[in-house]
């Protein structure tokens, strides 16, 4: 099933995210939330308010009540749920220039935001929905496209145009880089936890996607850590399938299932073979959609309640639907 | 993020006597070209016909002129849907590559069908920031971010106009 979500000629459609329940996602560039009525979606409501520039991403909170969009004007605007309509609560200001990504911490009392003046932000929101920077990290030394939060510790995970992934977590009032996983040969453009949060799954402008192993200390591998924050080692990299940017990667937290969103216009599906070793695993292709789009797909995302349904999108202007089974023998 | 804007026209030029290069002739047209019945693929000599008019930002020619663009620099594969311009900075410290990158691929962007994945960047071992520039000019992200600069989009706009 395929959505025009197309709203002004020409404009791409760049990120999408599915609501917890499964039932309705948003899907920005053009600024538009979506809810399934039956078997079609109707456009319940279009924002076009609150920013300036380019809409990047959106982000559901973990409660569903609320969404953060993040913008080019430099700007993060949060949005309360009020049935279908939705009501700016709050703008967060601070980044230099364009913010480029967003993301909820499980809790629901954190929100990360990630922008091209190279920083990484932390809000921490409380019962008023009060929203207060704690924490604005400098690590990374390039754009940063994406940050992500771990399912269940409160870690923090960014990927950058340095080629890096650097994960963060908080240390007494403050919050500081942990790790930093090199290997990529180019921009790190998407991030995601595997369903356990033990692996990292990173795709990039290098064609590959790697995924990383947390090793703590007195591990019984023997991976060397640093006092007490665990090691990352990248334990596979899938090199060869992909022939142009991997924009996104999102990793199915019912199945265990890979997907990726290509610029060459295709989606694939991954699936760990049971019989691989869990320290060197090995990943197989199970899934093959070329021409997924006309044009690049840039976001691919799992529902989080129906196995198998995937959603991607693409500069084409849609906002596809797809049932992903897992093929028999596997 | 993007290289000199603000060099246009005043000023010291960097690059005071560029080499120019005398413009190729009008393309001949083919028999299979002039019947209707037959598509016409698109071809690196077509590409190279979008983007020799271009304007360099300091001097008053075309990229063609300066040699910054040539027909051999272009690859094209129309079944593949794929384009690769190499550009040629006048001088290997320009600081006019990424504006100039960013016209070529503006304008192939604006004439190409959207199926087309372009890749422009410079020719190897002429520039002495040919890996920077190449990586901004190939984020497609970055170039979406530096066009929605009003001043920026004007420059460019004026390097792609027709001159009079």
């Amino acid at each position: 099933m395929r959505l025009q979500a197309r709203g002004k000629e020409g404009e791409a459609t760049f990120k999408l995210d599915v609501i917890h329940s499964g039932k309705d996602f948003w899907g920005e560039g053009v600024g538009k939330y979506w809810k399934q009525k039956c078997d079609s979606w109707i456009c319940k409501s279009v924002l076009s308010e609150g920013h300036q520039r380019t809409v990047r991403k959106v982000a559901w909170s973990p409660c569903g009540n609320y969404l953060a969009s993040a913008s080019f004007d430099a700007t993060t605007c949060i949005w309360k749920k009020n049935q279908d309509d939705f009501e700016c609560v709050t703008t967060l200001e601070g980044h230099e220039n364009e913010v480029k990504s967003v993301a909820w911490a499980p809790s629901g009392n954190l929100l990360a935001t990630c922008s091209r003046d190279k920083s990484v932000w932390v809000w921490e929101v409380d019962e008023e929905d009060e929203y207060e920077c704690v924490s604005v990290l400098n690590s990374h030394t390039q754009d940063v496209k994406h940050v992500v939060w771990h399912p269940s510790q409160e870690l923090l995970a960014s990927a950058s145009y340095d080629d890096t992934v650097k994960l963060y977590r908080e240390e007494e009032d403050d919050w500081v880089c942990c790790a930093t996983l090199e290997g990529h040969e180019s921009t790190v453009w998407s991030l995601a936890f595997d369903p356990s949060g033990q692996r990292l799954a990173s795709c990039s402008d290098d064609r590959t996607v790697r995924i990383w192993r947390q090793y703590p200390p007195d591990n019984e591998q023997g991976v060397a850590c640093s006092g007490s924050d665990p090691s990352w080692k990248c334990i596979c990299t899938l090199s060869g399938f992909h022939s142009r940017t991997i924009y996104d990667v999102a990793w199915c937290q019912l199945t265990g299932a890979l997907a990726t969103a290509c610029g060459d216009d295709a989606i694939r599906v991954f699936e760990e073979d049971p019989s691989s070793d869990p320290q060197q695993p090995t990943f197989s292709l199970t899934a093959h959609l070329p021409q997924a789009h006309s044009q690049d797909v840039n976001c691919v995302a799992w529902n989080p309640k129906e196995q198998g349904l995937l959603a991607s999108c693409s500069d084409d202007g849609e906002v596809a639907f797809w049932k992903y089974q897992r093929p028999e023998g596997i | 993020m993007v290289g000199g804007g603000g060099g246009v026209g005043s000023g010291l030029l960097e690059n005071a006597n560029p080499l120019i290069y005398e413009r190729s002739g009008e393309r001949p047209v083919t028999a299979g070209e002039e019947d209707e019945q037959v598509p016409d693929s698109i071809d690196a000599r077509e590409i190279f016909d979008l983007i020799r008019s271009i304007n360099d930002p300091e001097h008053p020619l075309t990229l063609e002129e300066l040699n910054v663009v040539e027909q051999v620099r272009v690859q094209v594969s129309d079944p593949e849907s794929t384009v690769a311009v190499a550009f040629t900075p006048t001088i290997p410290h320009c600081s006019m590559a990424t504006l100039i990158g960013l016209s070529i691929k503006v304008k192939l962007l604006r004439s190409l069908p959207q199926r087309f994945k372009m890749d422009v960047h410079i020719t190897p071992g002429t520039h002495a920031s040919e890996h920077a520039v190449n990586k901004q000019l190939a984020d497609k992200e970055r170039v979406a971010a530096a066009l929605e600069n009003t001043h920026l989009l004007e420059v460019v706009n004026q390097c792609l106009s027709a001159r009079s």
